[in-house]
Formats: structure tokens, C-alpha cells, sequence
């Protein structure tokens, strides 16, 4: 079992035709994952890696039964792309793209609450379920199928953890980034959830990050509702107030809101062990398998 | 990106929102010739990102020639909280009565912006927020619709405003968010605004955070972005394209990705060494964005030891070594060591090709940071 994605999710690529959507569409497909369509005004008729393009998602999705999508549109389009996919009732939209004005990711959160779709991303690696599926840009060779979810705001740290986890034996059922954005589709909490409701799920990883107020949430959600074990880490234990870490997302506000101190005691309260290092988190999840 | 006040308040002014007559100076000459012009009282304002600025000593009033002298050779030139203050505000005074707070932020848990509004201005607004949370209006804002009219009056008249400057007040939040929304802003705000004593409303401290990811379509907000620059490094970054975060220690960081360059900045802090800076040279890293991130960790007098990390998903570690040994081979000399820890995608090859006389080579995260932070206390012996 998985959560959200598997090898029947049917993708179409939105801007399959850009050096990037070109490049990952290649990964993908060589990872197993079922392409079916790409999305690119003006270039419908084209082929791209086998993959047939067309204007417009609606008529990919039409055309090719397809039920997600993958975005990599540049900044100043994703947000209109978004609109596209979420008009287009697909169940799942995963976007890469990384830079998206926060006020377009407003807008198209308040669209997101009217519909039924799932957004994952935006400036996220997006998801993988090991063996059968992934949508986006992480590197399928690090993952192994097994029983831990993972989610994360972070790629590469999430690529840290995986490979402690993998060098250890121990798999993955679906791994997640839910992205470093101050306004993102997929939440912790979602992420959560899905998880719990899933059999083959025996433990799950949570990296969270300096900003904001998801992790604290999560927090309370896995004390509520979890049965399934947690091990945390929290990145931007040093960061200073008011800068931005690279991530829009992560920064810890003038008035302390969003340290990595109140994430970190959220989670000990809530019974999460929170590792110091990526190593020590595999630690726990080995203690809990 | 975050405006100092004289650049946030030329883009008030420029939408209506009244501010105090005001000069900016860089020298204590034109302090005087600017307090000759506004008369007094004039305050003299330290021009630099740091909260409290009052308190430290970055604000004063002068009532004469010889005090606006005196202030403004005390405040230019000097250090706040670790930054030289090189330019002054030079305003005219404000006889006020009352002290407002207007602003407007993103509610990240909610996913839209919300405007505010309390009686209990010129003060930190944080801590008001904490203490007596019934004293701020707020006003939910619909991104697709934008603030309603009635809003802005909601918000007014529930936050107690007096009934005669309401309307005025009410029309000040309204502008606000028209720049808030046309400026791609993050934040903005008014803290305080003052009634003075001929009824009028004045925008006394300006406050204003662009988002950087939309200075793409905000051409004339992006010029001001070297002048908002707090330091050289921080403009260097800029020009790099770099996300850099300059900090106090000695262990300069680089890496790529948000996260993981986080984590090793706290894996340097839990190693008992202290970070240096925050750089995350993103995907890819080609030779020269590997050269420009040295030069940049290099350039930083406070920099003893340097810990290069990398976790390849899409980028090629042989790639990233091929670009560590070209930057460091064009030096006659190592000006820091450096320990390089490669890992994913041809980490191996990578690994291999790394010039071993000009670097240290790690394979796990944690040995690599405390190897750095081994290299940072013996330089700094």
C-alpha cells in the first residue's frame, strides 16, 4: 500500500517541453511512473519522450484518461498553471516549480478549497511511492520499498534521512515534500492522516522547519489521532529572526513565532522523539520497527 | 526583501498616505542643511533593519542646530546590533495626540492576508498581540476579492478608533492594501500612526517587506534592492543569485537546499562550533556558481573553516568535484581549509576526482561538520 500516488496514477507533465519538464519526464518514466500526456500552450501535436502534447490540460486529460498532474512551469506562469490543473477536476497536482509569488499561491489556495483536488508542492520534490511510482524530481535510486511514510518541507534533507533510513534497511511506503512555501497545498496534517490510514504504514518520519505553524499542528494532530509512531526533525535551530533560509517559507518571525524551540517541544509533548541529527532519527525509527 | 523606512515611506506618500516633511542625509552637512529646511523639532532616524532602534540609541530629537549636529554625528557611523548606521532620516516632528497601529501581513494557517488595526500604536504591536489580543481588529482578507469598503470601516470602528479621524483612518487601510496587493508586499504596516493635535492622521514609521519571489514584475521595487542591502556580503549574494544569510561564528557553510543547509548550520551550533553564514547554492552547481560560493565564504574576514555539503538528487556529484577542484585549483595558496562531504547521485566518482591536497574529504554529514569545526577552533587559536 502507499498513499496518494501508485502505479496507476496516470500523469500529465505541464511544460513537458522546457529543459526541465523534459529532463524529469525522462526520470519518471524510466522510474516506472505512467506518463500519459504532457501540457504546453502552442505545442500541441508534439511529441515529447514518447509522451503526446497537447494546449491544454483539458484536452491531455480528456484524451488520455489522465487523473494527476506534475507542474514545471516557470514562477510567473505556475500559479495560472495551477488554476488550469485545479479547473480540470484531476485528483492530484504535484508542483516542483520553486519561486511562485506567495500572493498568486493565495489566490490559488482559496480556488484549492473549493475543489476536491489534492495539491502537493508548490517548491517541493514532490512524491514517490517506491517501486511503482514518483512525481517530480527526487532521486528514485536512494529509495527502497518497505514500511516508513515520510514527510517533509525540504528536498535535500529529506534525501539525507531517506538514505540513513536506506543504508539501514529500511524502507519507504510513500515519501512526501510538501514544500518550503509559506502557503502550500498538501499539509503536514494531510500528510499525517493519510498515513495513519494506512495499513502498511508502521512508522513515519516528519522533517519540519523553522516558520510558520504546521509542525505545531501536526504535533497536536499525531497526540488526537495517531496510533501509528512519529520520529521528528526541525531544521533552523540557529537561524536568526527575520531572515528568510532559502525557503520563503523559513523564517522565524520579530516576535519568536515559528522557532525551531516551539516545533521542537510541540512534538516531545505530543510524544515524538525530535533527533539532533539525521542520523539519530533513524535511530528512533529503528527503535519503533 | 524589506524597505528601509525612507524608501517605504517615498511609496507611501507616492499613494497619498500622509508623512511628516523629511530629508535623507548620509553626512552630519546635510543633517543641518535639512533640519535648516523641516525647522524643529526634527528627528534624526539611524536608517538600518533592527528592531528597537529607539532604544539603542538610533533615534533622537533635536530642538536646536547644535543638537541636530551632536545626534547626527553620534548616530552616523554607529554600530546597531552589528550594523553601521551610514544614512539618516532627518522628519519633522509630530505634535500627536494619540498612537495608532495599522498594518497588514499573510496569515499563513489561514493561506490569506489579513489587515489590522488597534489604539494601541507605537508600541511593539507582537507584544500586544500576546498580552491583549482584544485590543487589535482583524479583518480576514479574500485574495480574489481584496478588501472590501466595509472592511476597512469594520476594522476600524471595531478596534475604537476616535469617530473623527475614522474615516481617515479607514481610507489609509485601504491604501494600504492596494500596495500591499500591487506591490507584491509580505508585509506592511503603520506603527505608529498619529492623530496630532489638528486632528490629522500621519504616517510616522513606515514598514515594508517585499516578497522576493515577485521582483520579477516589480521592476522599480527590484532597483531599490541593492540600496536595502544591509552589507557588502549581502549584496555580493545578490549578484551570485545566491539565498545567503550572514551570521556571528567562524565556520562558513556552503550547500544546496534549504533544509539540509539549515541542518548543517545546526550541526555546526551541536558540534560547538558556531555557523558563519547560511548559503545554499541550489541545484545544478557548475563550476563557477562553486567558485562564486567560495569567493563569497572566503571574502568573510570572520570565516576560519569552511564545510562544503552536498546531497546530489539531480546534481551530479563528479559534476559538483570537478567545480570544488577548479575554484580551489586557481588559488596559489588555500586562503581556509575546506571539507567537502559529497553524497547521492555519483557521490562515489565524485569522491574519487576531489583534489585531496586541496580539500578534506568526509563521507558522512557528521564527520564532515566536526571535522570543520576542528579546522575553524585551530585556525582561530
Amino acid at each position: 500500500m502507499s498513499i496518494f500516488v501508485d502505479d496507476d496514477t496516470r500523469v500529465v507533465v505541464q511544460g513537458i517541453t522546457g529543459g526541465e519538464g523534459k529532463f524529469h519526464t525522462e526520470q519518471m518514466m524510466e522510474y516506472g511512473t505512467n506518463v500519459v500526456a504532457g501540457a504546453v500552450p502552442g505545442k500541441g501535436g508534439q511529441e515529447v519522450a514518447g509522451v503526446p502534447v497537447y494546449d491544454t490540460v483539458d484536452q491531455a486529460v480528456e484524451a488520455e484518461d489522465a487523473d494527476a498532474s506534475v507542474v514545471f512551469v516557470p514562477p510567473a506562469f505556475a500559479g495560472d498553471a495551477v488554476f488550469e490543473a485545479l479547473d480540470t477536476d484531476l485528483d492530484l497536482v504535484v508542483a516542483i516549480t520553486e519561486g511562485i509569488p506567495t500572493q498568486d499561491m493565495a489566490k490559488v489556495n482559496k480556488r484549492l478549497s473549493e475543489t476536491d483536488t489534492r495539491l502537493i508542492g508548490p517548491n517541493c520534490p514532490g512524491i514517490i511511492t517506491p517501486g511503482e511510482a514518483k512525481l517530480g524530481i527526487l532521486p528514485g535510486n536512494i529509495f527502497e520499498s518497505g514500511n516508513v511514510g515520510l514527510v517533509s518541507r525540504s528536498g535535500t534533507l529529506t534525501y539525507q534521512v531517506v538514505s540513513n533510513l536506506t543504508d539501514r534497511g529500511i524502507g519507504q511506503t510513500t515519501a512526501i515534500g510538501i514544500g518550503g512555501d509559506p502557503i502550500i497545498g498538501t499539509s503536514f496534517v494531510d500528510a499525517l492522516e493519510a498515513f495513519e490510514n494506512d495499513p502498511d504504514t508502521h512508522a513515519v518520519v516528519m522533517c519540519g522547519e523553522i516558520g510558520g505553524e504546521d509542525e505545531e499542528q501536526a504535533a497536536k494532530f499525531i497526540a488526537e489521532n495517531m496510533d501509528t509512531p512519529v520520529a521528528g526533525f526541525i531544521a533552523g535551530r540557529t537561524a536568526p529572526p527575520g531572515k528568510r533560509m532559502g525557503h520563503a517559507g523559513a523564517i522565524v518571525s520579530g516576535s519568536g513565532t515559528g522557532t525551531a524551540e516551539s516545533k521542537i517541544n510541540a512534538l516531545n509533548d505530543a510524544g515524538v522523539p525530535v533527533g539532533d541529527t539525521p542520523n539519530e532519527v533513524a535511530d528512533h525509527i529503528e527503535d519503533f520497527l | 526583501m524589506r524597505l528601509h523606512e525612507y524608501q517605504a515611506k517615498n511609496v507611501f506618500a507616492d499613494a497619498g498616505i500622509p508623512v511628516p516633511e523629511s530629508h535623507l542625509a548620509t553626512s552630519v552637512d546635510e543633517v543641518v542643511e535639512a533640519v535648516a529646511d523641516i525647522g524643529f523639532p526634527a528627528a534624526i532616524k539611524a536608517q538600518v533593519h533592527v528592531g528597537g532602534r529607539g532604544k539603542a540609541g538610533g533615534i533622537k530629537i533635536a530642538t536646536s542646530e547644535e543638537e541636530a549636529e551632536q545626534y547626527a554625528e553620534e548616530i552616523l557611523g554607529m554600530d546597531l546590533k552589528g550594523y553601521t548606521v551610514e544614512k539618516v532620516l532627518v522628519e519633522a516632528g509630530v505634535d500627536f495626540e494619540n498612537e495608532l497601529y495599522v498594518g497588514i501581513t499573510m496569515d499563513r494557517s489561514a493561506g490569506e492576508p489579513v489587515a489590522m488595526v488597534s489604539t494601541e500604536g507605537g508600541v511593539d504591536i507582537e507584544s500586544v498581540a500576546e498580552e491583549t489580543p482584544e485590543a487589535i481588529a482583524r479583518e480576514h482578507i479574500d485574495p480574489a476579492f481584496g478588501l472590501h469598503p466595509y472592511q476597512a470601516r469594520k476594522a476600524v470602528y471595531d478596534a475604537g478608533i476616535p469617530k473623527d479621524v475614522a474615516g481617515d483612518v479607514a481610507s489609509i487601510l485601504s491604501t494600504l492594501y492596494d500596495l500591499y496587493e500591487s506591490k507584491d508586499a509580505s508585509e506592511i504596516e503603520i506603527n505608529p500612526v498619529m492623530i496630532t493635535s489638528d486632528r490629522e492622521v500621519v504616517a510616522a514609521d513606515a514598514v515594508m517587506n517585499i516578497d522576493e519571489d515577485a521582483l520579477f514584475r516589480q521592476p522599480d521595487l527590484a532597483e531599490m534592492e541593492d540600496e536595502a542591502a544591509e552589507d557588502e556580503l549581502e549584496q555580493k549574494a545578490n549578484e551570485y543569485g545566491f539565498d545567503y544569510v550572514r551570521l556571528s561564528g567562524n565556520v562558513g557553510i556552503i550547500g544546496n537546499g534549504a533544509g539540509l543547509v539549515m541542518t548543517t548550520l545546526d550541526l555546526v551550533d551541536y558540534y560547538g562550533g558556531e555557523p558563519a553564514n547560511f548559503l545554499d547554492i541550489g541545484g545544478g552547481a557548475k563550476a563557477e556558481r562553486v567558485a562564486n560560493a567560495l569567493d563569497m565564504v572566503f571574502s568573510d574576514e570572520n570565516v576560519d573553516a569552511v564545510v562544503f555539503n552536498i546531497f546530489g538528487g539531480i546534481t551530479r556529484g563528479d559534476e559538483v568535484a570537478k567545480g570544488i577542484n577548479e575554484a580551489l585549483g586557481q588559488f596559489d595558496e588555500i586562503p581556509k581549509k575546506v571539507v567537502v562531504r559529497l553524497a547521492g547521485t555519483n557521490a562515489e566518482e565524485g569522491m574519487e576526482i576531489l583534489n585531496t591536497d586541496l580539500v578534506d574529504v568526509e563521507a558522512t554529514l557528521e564527520d564532515a561538520v566536526q571535522q570543520a569545526v576542528e579546522n575553524a577552533q585551530e585556525a582561530s587559536q
